[in-house]
C-alpha cells in the first residue's frame, strides 16, 4: 500500500537530500491513515457522541426526542437497575477467575508439556471458533439439561448442594441458575485466556527452570517465583480480554439463565430493541462503559503492565 | 492409594489441561451427536434416534441457507475493508513518526477495551437519529469497524518484529520502493495480514451482539439462530455446525502441512 503512495523512483536525476524528505513523503503517514481513522471517527467515535446525546434527550417514541439534558436519567437508571449491574460483574469476574483457573493449565501443558502434540492442541483450542458461538452455547441447553447425565453426576457427588448453599443453584436442577450462565460464560471466553496465556508462556526461556531447580527450588516454587510472575503479560491481557466482553454480555444470561440471571446487557438490549426507551438504554450502556473502564484502568495500573497491545 | 495420590501430583499439568480441552470441546461433541438426531418436537434438545435426515438435505429449513450466504457475504466483504484500512494503518504506525501518535493509537485500542454492547447500541443511536435504514450496509460498516483493529494489532505485531535492515538492503541493491515494498515488505508482513484477515472472517461471521443491534430485519446466521432458539431449533444447524467445525479444522490442517513441506524444503 506503501507503493502506490509513493513519489515515483528517479523522477529526477538531482538525489534529494536525506535529512529532509519531500512535502508529499511527509504526507505519507498521514494518506495511509486517513481512511481507517476516517472509519472510526465516523463510526466508533461519532455514535458515542450520538449516544451521549440520546441518554439526556426526554420525550417519547410517539412525539419524539428531544435534548433537554436531563442528567436524572443517569440517576434513576442506575438505581433502578444497580441489581443487573451488580451481577453482571459477579457473573463476568467469576468467569474470568474461573477460566484463569481452568486455562492456565491448558495453556501451560500446550507451552512446555505438548512436544510434538503442540500444534494439535493448538488447533483444538482455536477451532471450535469456527462452530457458531450461538450454536455451541445451545448445546449447553443439552448437557445441563434436568435429567441429564451431567447434572445426575453433579448432583450424587453433591456438588449440586454445595452450589445452591453458595445461592448458585435451586434445587437439583442446574439450567436457568446462576451457575449455568456462568459455565456459559467461562466456556464461551476460555479460549481469549488460553491464547495470551500461551503466547507469554511460550516466550519463556526453559533454562529459568532448570535455573531455579539447580538452586534447589521445588516445582511449586519454581512455578510462584518465576514461571507465574513472568506469564503476568499474558494474565492480564487474558482477563481482560475475558472479563470485558463478558460483562456486557447478554446471550449466555438469556439462553441459559433466567429472569433470576438477567445481566445488565440484557436490559439495554431489551431498552434498545424492544421498550424502546433510548435515552435510558443510552445511560445505562454510557454506565457500564465507566464501570468496565475504571475498573480496567484500576486493574492494569495494580498489574503493572502498561504496554498491552 | 498414596501411589495413586503421587501420580496425580506430577501429572497434574495434564490432567487438568487435557480436562479443560475436553470442556472446551464438549459442545462440538454434542453438537455434531445431535446433528444425528431425529427429534419429535421443535427443539432438538433430547435424544431420540438416529437419523440422517438432516445430513440429506441441509438446506432444507427456510430461510437457513439464505442468512448463511448473507454471513458469509457480509464476512467477506467486512474482511476486504477491515484488512485493506487495517493493515495501512499498521504500516503507517510502525514505520513512520508524526503527530498525535498517542492519540490514534489509543483510538484504535478503545473499540477492543469496550464491552461489545456500548457499541452495538451507539451504532444504533447514530443510525436512529440520522435516520439511516438497518439492514446490509448497516451491518458491513460496524463489522468493518470492529474488525479493524484486530487486524491493526495483528499485522503491527508481525511488522513489528520484522527486521528493518532487510529493507535496506532491498534498497542497497537498487530496489526501488515500489520493488522493495512488493519483493521484501509484504511478503514478510504477509503471514500477520493473512492471520487479522482470519481473524476478521471469524469475528464478522461470527458476530452476534452487534449484528442484533444494526441488522433491523435483516437475518444474517447467527440471528438465525438466534431466532430459532425461541422457536425451535431445527437438526440443520447442528448439521451446519458441524461442517463449519469439520471444515476449519481441516482448513488449519492442510495450512500446517504446506508450512512444514516449505520449512523442510529450505533445510
Amino acid at each position: 500500500m506503501t507503493a502506490t503512495e509513493a513519489p515515483p523512483a528517479a523522477a529526477l536525476p538531482a538525489d534529494p537530500p536525506v535529512h529532509k524528505p519531500s512535502v508529499r513523503k511527509r504526507l505519507v503517514p498521514y494518506w495511509l491513515l486517513l481512511p481507517g481513522i476516517l472509519w472510526l471517527l465516523v463510526f466508533f467515535v461519532l455514535p458515542m457522541v450520538y449516544q451521549a446525546s440520546t441518554s439526556v434527550q426526554t420525550g417519547s417514541l410517539e412525539e419524539g426526542f428531544k435534548v433537554t439534558w436531563h442528567f436524572q436519567t443517569y440517576w434513576d437508571a442506575f438505581t433502578e437497575y444497580y441489581p443487573q449491574f451488580l451481577r453482571s460483574l459477579l457473573y463476568a469476574g467469576t468467569a474470568t477467575a474461573l477460566c484463569l483457573l481452568l486455562g492456565y493449565p491448558l495453556a501451560y501443558l500446550i507451552a512446555f508439556k505438548a512436544g510434538r502434540w503442540r500444534n494439535l492442541l493448538l488447533i483444538l483450542v482455536i477451532a471450535p471458533f469456527f462452530t457458531s458461538f450461538l450454536i455451541r452455547t445451545l448445546a449447553w441447553k443439552t448437557i445441563l439439561a434436568d435429567s441429564g447425565p451431567v447434572v445426575g453426576v453433579l448432583n450424587s457427588v453433591g456438588f449440586l448442594d454445595v452450589t445452591s448453599w453458595l445461592g448458585m443453584t435451586q434445587g437439583d436442577r442446574v439450567l436457568a441458575t446462576p451457575l449455568a450462565v456462568v459455565c456459559g460464560l467461562t466456556y464461551n471466553f476460555l479460549p481469549f485466556m488460553i491464547l495470551p496465556l500461551y503466547t507469554s508462556l511460550e516466550r519463556i526461556d526453559t533454562r529459568l527452570h532448570e535455573a531455579a531447580g539447580d538452586l534447589y527450588a521445588r516445582p511449586s516454587t519454581t512455578f510462584r517465583r518465576v514461571t507465574f510472575p513472568l506469564s503476568m503479560p499474558g494474565v492480564v491481557s487474558g482477563t481482560l480480554l475475558t472479563f470485558i466482553p463478558a460483562s456486557g454480555d447478554y446471550v449466555n444470561a438469556e439462553l441459559l439463565g433466567s429472569t433470576d440471571t438477567r445481566m445488565i446487557g440484557n436490559v439495554i438490549q431489551s431498552q434498545y430493541l424492544r421498550i424502546l426507551d433510548y435515552p435510558t438504554a443510552a445511560a445505562l450502556s454510557f454506565i457500564l462503559m465507566a464501570i468496565v473502564l475504571i475498573m480496567v484502568t484500576i486493574y492494569i495500573r495494580r498489574a503493572g503492565t502498561e504496554d498491552l497491545v | 492409594m498414596g501411589a495413586l495420590v503421587g501420580w496425580f501430583r506430577r501429572n497434574f499439568v495434564v490432567i487438568a489441561g487435557l480436562g479443560t480441552l475436553a470442556y472446551l470441546i464438549l459442545p462440538n461433541v454434542v453438537v455434531t451427536v445431535f446433528s444425528f438426531n431425529n427429534p419429535t418436537g421443535r427443539f432438538n434438545y433430547a435424544w431420540q434416534e438416529f437419523s440422517l435426515d438432516a445430513w440429506k438435505d441441509p438446506c432444507g429449513v427456510a430461510d437457513m441457507c439464505g442468512s448463511l450466504s448473507l454471513s458469509l457475504q457480509i464476512a467477506l466483504w467486512a474482511t476486504i475493508g477491515a484488512t485493506v484500512l487495517g493493515t495501512m494503518i499498521a504500516f503507517a504506525m510502525v514505520r513512520y513518526r508524526f503527530r498525535s501518535r498517542g492519540a490514534i493509537n489509543s483510538l484504535i485500542f478503545l473499540p477492543m477495551a469496550m464491552p461489545e454492547i456500548v457499541m452495538a447500541a451507539s451504532l444504533l443511536a447514530l443510525f436512529l437519529n440520522m435516520g439511516i435504514q438497518l439492514g446490509f450496509w448497516t451491518i458491513l460498516i460496524a463489522h468493518v469497524m470492529f474488525c479493524l483493529s484486530f487486524v491493526v494489532a495483528a499485522v503491527k505485531a508481525r511488522v513489528l518484529s520484522m527486521d528493518p535492515r532487510l529493507e535496506e538492503a532491498a534498497r542497497d541493491l537498487y530496489a526501488g520502493p515500489v520493488q522493495t515494498f512488493l519483493r521484501v515488505t509484504l511478503p514478510i508482513a504477509a503471514p500477520g495480514i493473512a492471520a487479522g484477515a482470519l481473524l476478521s472472517f471469524a469475528l464478522s461471521f461470527d458476530d452476534f451482539i452487534i449484528t442484533n443491534f444494526n441488522s433491523g430485519n435483516t437475518v444474517t446466521f447467527p440471528m438465525f439462530v438466534w431466532g430459532s432458539a425461541q422457536r425451535g431449533t431445527p437438526v440443520q444447524i447442528n448439521v451446519i455446525g458441524t461442517a463449519m467445525f469439520v471444515i476449519a479444522v481441516l482448513v488449519v490442517l492442510a495450512g500446517q502441512l504446506v508450512s512444514n513441506r516449505r520449512k523442510k524444503q529450505q533445510h
